[in-house]
């Protein structure tokens, strides 16, 4: 159980999910079952054939618009949903074999612990925020009494919570303490991988700075790494060592941020820094805008690149050969065929 | 740009009045927007952003009560206009664009309907010919297969579409002012800059006067000709967009700024904000509602507000600027 093993923290290797819809529910599909074979049903694919590692003690980007994949994904690392295929090892121990609906007791739960987008929804708001804190130390940790209390103490004053605000309850907090009740019950358990899904999107920027500057201390402090979902590329260049670019269930380049966001490659990647706002009119000369919305991830053409048609390369070899990710440098990697 | 005022906001205050006491929401706000202007009204949650559109709007809430000031548009005052004067304006001359589409749009009338109502209700359309009018705005507004989309009800459009929409019925009638209320909050970022692109250019088209309320700086700076920067109900500085991130000079702004995200700077670099906006419930509320927070505060901070000139459209109101 211990971190002591070499090599990455966290390899997700060809990991997929693919979602049944259409299905008639029922009795009334059971019954038309019976009679004659039904043609396989048109399956979702949310997350396809997605490989990738987080090492230890860094923080890996995911950036990628709505609908792309990148909250199912978290979801089967964070062992909330089954994947279809593939695999998630965390410190050499496989965990797609366990199911989610099970999870929540398995000894692994604590090793990976999720910081939630809205901090005012996803407290209970019946618990003060000691008890947001000490719920999962009592179930994970077995702890209780005064040894709870002194815990619950201290990772309020890790996370800068004065101690007088622990018996509050969410609605008596400001949206900065929130976030931070968020922080201090997902780092409870000491985990090891920390997912963080746009902590700081509801905030405003001069709370958001002092809880990045938070996440950046507790990282170093207690040796996680993180795995950062968000929207705001600022941020994400920021904060992240490493940065994943994810179109429609696929990961179409990754490399560490610094390099990406100089010197995109993939088309998509390019549209993506593209849309960054910028103050100085000089930045924004050769922008990329994309039009048109993406293709449909039900039973996509395994042949056809999921850029093609919103891409302002396209070209027919596009629409015949999907592709791969490959290498493009020391550490980057793009799915594109003229990168 | 000729320099005519669409709107001129002067000496707006607001009041809510509730259990806990009567709060100084917005006060002795002012500021203008010339016709084909844009102009952003930036600031935290809490600064009054929305109230001063509310106000302007006339669609306050029936707590709050505007205590002075006049919202002069198109030779008449907007605060003064009784209901059913302001409802014909509304729509027609003066048009919002609200933060979600999703919930501003009605879930259960198909969206092409949606635009024609306007187009009937207020661009002197029959009810036969506003159909193929909505067709022509969605087309207008980029919506691929604008036919097809016009039978949809909003639940079956992305986010963006439907605040393509919502563009759609507020510019229906070619209005003389525009207020967008963060219309790219909770889109994707390729998403949000089409959709201020497409603003801007069809703003610009109409010679239509914009106010764009954000708390992004930096998409205000791109896409707004001058920032008024609030805090608290008070305007504390207007400068154009590139002037203002280039020398700040109230105290709040220039903190505003660093604390930023921005193309240049280190985690570390980034400054947060002291303390927090205060208690406008007060009832001895500062002269100056950011002394309290700030680093460079004189004794005369107690005196009533100055308004200086700092340059070419630019002012703040501040003792002690930068």
């Amino acid at each position: 159980m211990t971190g002591d093993m070499p090599g990455p923290l966290l390899d997700i290797a060809e990991l997929a999910k693919r979602f049944t819809v259409g299905a008639r529910q029922g009795l009334l599909a059971r019954a038309t079952s019976f009679r004659k074979p039904v043609a396989p049903l048109p399956q979702l694919h949310a997350v396809d054939e997605v490989s990738f590692t987080i090492g230890r003690g860094e923080t890996v980007g995911l950036v990628g618009e709505s609908g792309c994949g990148k909250s199912t994904l978290v979801r089967l690392i964070n062992r909330l949903l089954d994947p279809s295929s593939g695999s998630i090892r965390l410190g050499g121990a496989e965990l797609a074999d366990f199911k989610a609906r099970t999870f929540a007791s398995n000894p692994h739960r604590a090793r990976i612990q999720m910081v939630f987008q809205d901090a005012g929804d996803s407290l209970n708001p019946r618990f003060t925020a000691a008890d947001a804190i000490a719920d999962p130390i009592r179930r994970l940790k077995k702890m209780s009494g005064a040894k709870l209390t002194a815990r619950v103490e201290a990772l309020a004053d890790m996370t800068g919570l004065p101690r007088e605000l622990l018996s509050r309850f969410p609605h008596q907090l400001s949206g900065g303490q929130k976030a931070r009740v968020g922080i201090a019950r997902a780092v409870a358990v000491e985990p090891a991988l920390l997912i963080l899904d746009e902590p700081t999107a509801a905030l405003d920027v001069s709370v958001q700075v002092v809880i990045l500057q938070l996440l950046q201390q507790l990282k170093r402090e207690l040796g996680m790494s993180y795995l950062f979902v968000s929207h705001d590329l600022n941020v994400v260049r920021l904060l992240c060592d490493r940065v994943l670019v994810m179109y429609l269930g696929k990961v179409v380049e990754q490399g560490p941020a610094a390099e990406v966001f100089a010197d995109p490659k993939h088309p998509y990647t390019k549209a993506l820094i593209s849309a960054i706002p910028q103050a100085e009119p000089e930045q924004r000369i050769g922008r990329l805008r994309l039009g048109g919305e993406p293709r449909s991830p039900i039973d996509p053409d395994p042949r056809v690149c999921r850029f093609y048609g919103r891409c302002p390369k396209g070209t027919p070899r596009c629409a015949e050969e999907m592709p791969l990710l490959h290498p493009a440098g020391p550490a980057r990697q793009v799915a594109c065929h003229f990168a | 740009m000729t320099a005519v005022p669409a709107l001129s906001v002067e000496d707006l205050s607001v009041e809510f009045r509730t259990r806990s006491g009567v709060v100084k929401v917005l006060e002795h706000v002012g500021f203008s927007v010339d016709k084909g202007e844009t102009v952003a009204l930036v600031g935290e949650s809490g600064s009054g952003k929305s109230v001063t559109a509310f106000a302007v709007m006339g669609i306050l809430d029936a707590a709050g009560k505007v205590t002075s000031g006049r919202a002069l548009f198109g030779g008449a005052d907007l605060l003064a206009l009784g209901e059913h004067d302001l409802a014909e304006q509304r729509g027609r001359e003066l048009s919002m664009i609200f933060q979600n589409p999703r919930t501003a749009l009605n879930p259960i009338r198909r969206v092409g309907l949606q635009i024609a109502d306007v187009l009937v209700r207020h661009g002197g359309a029959t009810r036969s010919d506003a159909p193929r009018a909505a067709v022509e705005m969605l087309k207008k507004v980029r919506i691929p297969d604008p036919e097809r989309r016009a039978e949809a009800y909003p639940f079956e459009l992305s986010g963006g579409m439907c605040q393509r929409i919502m563009i759609a019925i507020a510019l229906a009638c070619r209005p003389a002012l525009l207020i967008a209320d963060e219309p790219t909050t909770g889109l994707d970022v390729t998403t949000q800059a089409v959709i201020m692109d497409l603003i801007g250019e069809l703003a610009g088209e109409a010679g239509m006067a914009t106010i764009f309320i954000t708390h992004d700086l930096a998409l205000a700076a791109e896409y707004c000709d001058r920032i008024v920067v609030m805090h608290a109900g008070h305007i504390v500085e207007a400068a154009p967009g590139r002037e203002l991130f280039a020398h700040p000079r109230h105290p709040y702004s220039a903190k505003l700024l660093a604390a930023t995200p921005g193309e240049t700077v280190s985690l570390e670099k980034l400054a947060s904000i002291p303390g927090g906006l205060p208690d406008l419930r007060r009832p001895d509320l500062p002269a100056c509602r950011y002394s309290d927070r700030c680093e460079r505060r004189l004794d005369q901070c107690a005196q009533p507000l100055p308004q200086r000139t700092v340059g070419e459209r630019h002012v703040v109101a501040c003792w002690n600027p930068l």
